[in-house]
C-alpha cells in the first residue's frame, strides 16, 4: 500500500504574530516555521499503518523553497520519499488553490490513501481534504481517530459532536482529513535525520491558477479588538494573586470570604 | 436570494441552525431554507416562522435519512444548480466540515468557513465576512471571487439563536424528492455511538479551573488541580491536554467535549482556540493566566494575568487561606 500524507508548513504557535504595515497579511517574513500540527497527526498515523503494513510513505508539501524543512522533517521521521510542489503564492493561497497544487503531486504518486490534517493553524479553513478528494476522484471521510485497513478499503472512526463516534467504511483510494490526539508523535532519531539525506525529494511546479475562478480573497488582516473588558492585572505574583483573590470576592463576588480556607486535599487527581 | 442549509437536531432545527439563520437575514435578502436527514419535516416548521424565510424546502430520498457525505452533496449540488442563489450558508459543524468543501469543488464555487461576521454590500448582492485565521489571532476580512453562489459557514456562537426575527406569516413548507443515485455513494455508515459513558458532568459545576497545553507536562496539571482544590472547583482541561492523556476525555471542554458556563471559569495556560472557546464562553466571569499576552483567551477573560502560571497559581492558593 502507498500513503501519500499532505503537510503544511505554517507559522509556529509560539511565533508573535504581527500584522504588516498595510493591514493585508502577517509580517511572515520574520516568522519562525514548523509543521502544521495536525499534519504531523497525519503523518504519525500514516507512519503506524507503515509500521503494521509495511506500507510506503511519500510526505507532499506545496509552498516556497523554505518548505523543504516540514518534507525533510517527515523523512527523518520515517517518510520514504516526498515531493515539493513549488510556487511562492502557494503559501498565503486559498483551498482550492492549494488542493489543485496538491492534486497534480497526488496524482502523481496514484497512492492508495491520502492522509492530511483537519485544518491548518494559520488560514484554518479546514478545507483541503474534501477539495482535494473531489479533485482527485477519490472518496473522503473528515475528522478521523481511528484507521482500519482492509482489502481494497478503509474503516475510519469519524469524531462527531458531543463525545460521539462514528465508523464509516470506504472503497480505496481516500482522503482522510485526521484529527489531533490520534497518536503521540515520535521524533526524528539522528539516526532517521541521517538517512533522510539521501532520500529523494522530488520537485514539481505547481499548476497556473485560472483568472477569474472560484476564490476567497483576503482584503485585510487585524488583531482582534476585546469583546469583553478585560482588567489585566499587574505587579509580582503574590501581589497579583492577592488583588485577583479580592477582585473575585469583592467585584465579581464569585467567591464567599470563606473560600479556599482549609482545604488543603486534592479533589482530583491528574491522570485518574 | 439565499439559500440556508439547515440541520435537524431532535425534531427541532439545530441551535446552530438557528444561528446561521440569524447571520442570514442580516444580509436583508430573500431566504430558502433546505433540510435534509431525519426529523427534517418537523423542524422545517420552526424555520418557516422566521423573517424574510420565503420558502422552505425538505429534501427527500430514502438515502437521506442517516448522514453520508455522498448523499448530502449530490442532493445538494442539485438543488442548487436548480436554484442559482447568491449566497449558500450553512453553520459551521462537523457535518458540514465533512461535506460542504467537497460540494464547493463539485460546484466549483468559493467557500468561505468559520465566518464570525457577515457585512452586505452593494444592496446585499454581495458581501464581505470576516473570521479568524492564525489560531484567532488574528480577524481577516475576505472577498469571495467568481460566480455565484458563494458558499459560506457560520462559526458556532458568532450569532446568537434568539436574535432570529420572526414573520407573522410562516412560508410554505414543501417536500422534493431529492436528485440522489444510490451508486454514488462511496461512505458505508454504522451507527453513531459514544466511547464510555461521560463519567463526569462538568456542565454541572459551579467553579472550573481549565488546563491548557501551557501547563506543560502531567506534573504541571498538579498545580492545576490544587488551585481547583481551593477554589472547590472541577478540574477540566483544554483538548491538546487530554489528548496527551493528562487528564480523561471527559474532562475536555470545547467542541469536541462539554461545553459549560460555570459561575467562575478559571484558564491556566489555555491559548484559546476558538474549539475550547465555545465550550466556555458563556461562563459569567472568566478568569485567564498565560505567558503569551497575545493569547486569545485574553479576548473573553473579565481578569488576566499575564505571567508564569506555576509563579502566580501557587501565589493565588496561598492567597485564597
Amino acid at each position: 500500500m502507498r500513503i501519500a500524507v499532505c503537510l503544511k508548513q505554517v507559522v509556529t504557535r509560539e511565533w508573535h504574530v504581527r500584522v504588516n504595515a498595510s493591514g493585508t497579511w502577517v509580517r511572515d517574513d520574520e516568522a519562525s516555521w514548523g509543521m502544521n500540527e495536525p499534519d504531523g497527526c497525519a503523518l504519525e498515523a500514516a507512519l503506524r499503518l507503515k509500521d503494521a503494513h509495511g506500507s510506503e510513505v511519500v510526505a507532499i508539501s506545496a509552498g516556497p523553497a523554505r518548505v523543504t524543512q516540514v518534507l525533510r522533517e517527515a523523512l527523518g521521521r520515517g517518510a520514504d520519499r516526498a515531493v515539493h510542489v513549488t510556487g511562492d503564492d502557494l503559501a498565503s493561497g486559498d483551498a482550492f488553490t492549494v488542493a489543485a497544487a496538491l492534486a497534480d503531486a497526488v496524482r502523481g504518486v496514484a497512492p492508495d490513501l491520502v492522509l492530511t490534517g483537519l485544518q491548518s493553524d494559520d488560514q484554518g479553513f479546514a478545507q483541503v481534504g474534501g477539495v482535494l478528494a473531489e479533485r482527485t476522484g477519490m472518496a473522503h471521510a473528515t475528522i478521523i481517530v481511528g484507521i482500519e485497513v482492509g482489502d481494497g478499503r478503509v474503516r475510519v472512526k469519524r469524531e462527531l459532536e458531543g463525545g460521539w463516534f462514528q465508523w464509516v467504511t470506504l472503497p480505496l483510494p481516500a482522503v482522510l482529513t485526521i484529527q489531533s490526539g490520534i497518536h503521540q508523535l515520535r521524533y526524528a532519531t539522528l539516526k532517521g535525520i541521517m538517512a533522510a539525506k539521501k532520500k529523494p525529494i522530488d520537485v514539481v511546479s505547481a499548476p497556473a491558477r485560472p483568472e477569474g475562478g472560484p476564490g476567497v480573497r483576503v482584503l485585510s488582516v487585524a488583531v482582534p479588538t476585546r469583546a469583553k473588558q478585560i482588567r489585566l492585572i499587574d505587579g509580582a505574583p503574590a501581589e497579583a494573586a492577592r488583588e485577583l483573590v479580592r477582585a473575585l470576592r469583592e467585584d465579581a463576588r464569585v467567591l464567599g470570604p470563606g473560600d479556599g480556607a482549609g482545604v488543603s486535599a486534592h479533589t482530583v487527581e491528574p491522570g485518574a | 436570494m439565499i439559500v440556508l442549509v439547515a440541520e435537524p437536531h431532535a425534531g427541532r432545527a439545530s441551535r446552530a441552525s438557528l444561528e446561521a439563520l440569524a447571520a442570514a437575514q442580516t444580509m436583508r435578502a430573500p431566504i430558502t431554507v433546505v433540510l435534509l436527514g431525519d426529523g427534517a419535516d418537523a423542524a422545517a416548521r420552526d424555520l418557516a416562522a422566521a423573517d424574510g424565510v420565503v420558502d422552505v424546502v425538505v429534501l427527500d430520498h430514502e438515502r437521506l435519512h442517516a448522514y453520508a457525505a455522498d448523499a448530502w452533496i449530490a442532493a445538494l449540488a442539485a438543488f442548487l444548480c436548480d436554484t442559482a442563489p447568491s449566497h449558500v450558508v450553512f453553520a459551521h459543524t462537523y457535518q458540514t466540515r465533512d461535506y460542504v468543501p467537497r460540494l464547493a469543488a463539485r460546484l466549483d464555487r468559493a467557500l468561505v468557513t468559520d465566518c464570525t461576521g457577515v457585512s452586505p454590500i452593494d444592496g446585499g448582492a454581495a458581501a464581505t465576512f470576516t473570521r479568524p485565521m492564525f489560531q484567532g489571532k488574528t480577524q481577516a476580512t475576505v472577498a469571495l471571487d467568481g460566480p455565484a453562489p458563494h458558499l459560506v459557514t457560520i462559526q458556532i456562537g458568532a450569532f446568537r439563536a434568539d436574535a432570529v426575527r420572526m414573520a407573522s406569516t410562516p412560508a410554505p413548507v414543501r417536500v422534493i424528492a431529492a436528485a440522489v443515485d444510490a451508486a454514488d455513494i462511496h461512505q458505508q455508515v454504522e451507527p453513531p455511538f459514544r466511547e464510555a459513558k461521560q463519567a463526569v458532568d462538568l456542565t454541572r459545576a459551579d467553579r472550573i479551573v481549565a488546563a491548557g497545553r501551557g501547563v506543560g507536562s502531567q506534573d504541571g496539571l498538579t498545580t492545576a488541580a490544587e488551585l481547583a482544590s481551593a477554589l472547590g472547583a472541577e478540574l477540566a482541561a483544554s483538548r491538546p491536554v487530554c489528548d496527551a492523556g493528562w487528564l480523561p476525555m471527559d474532562r475536555q471542554i470545547g467542541s469536541s467535549g462539554q461545553t459549560v458556563a460555570p459561575r467562575l471559569y478559571v484558564a491556566l495556560g489555555v491559548s484559546g482556540a476558538i474549539q475550547h472557546i465555545v465550550g466556555m464562553k458563556g461562563s459569567q466571569t472568566i478568569v485567564a493566566i498565560n505567558k503569551d499576552a497575545d493569547a486569545p483567551i485574553f479576548e473573553v477573560a473579565d481578569y488576566g494575568i499575564v505571567g508564569d502560571l506555576f509563579e502566580i497559581v501557587p501565589a493565588i492558593v496561598a492567597a485564597l487561606k
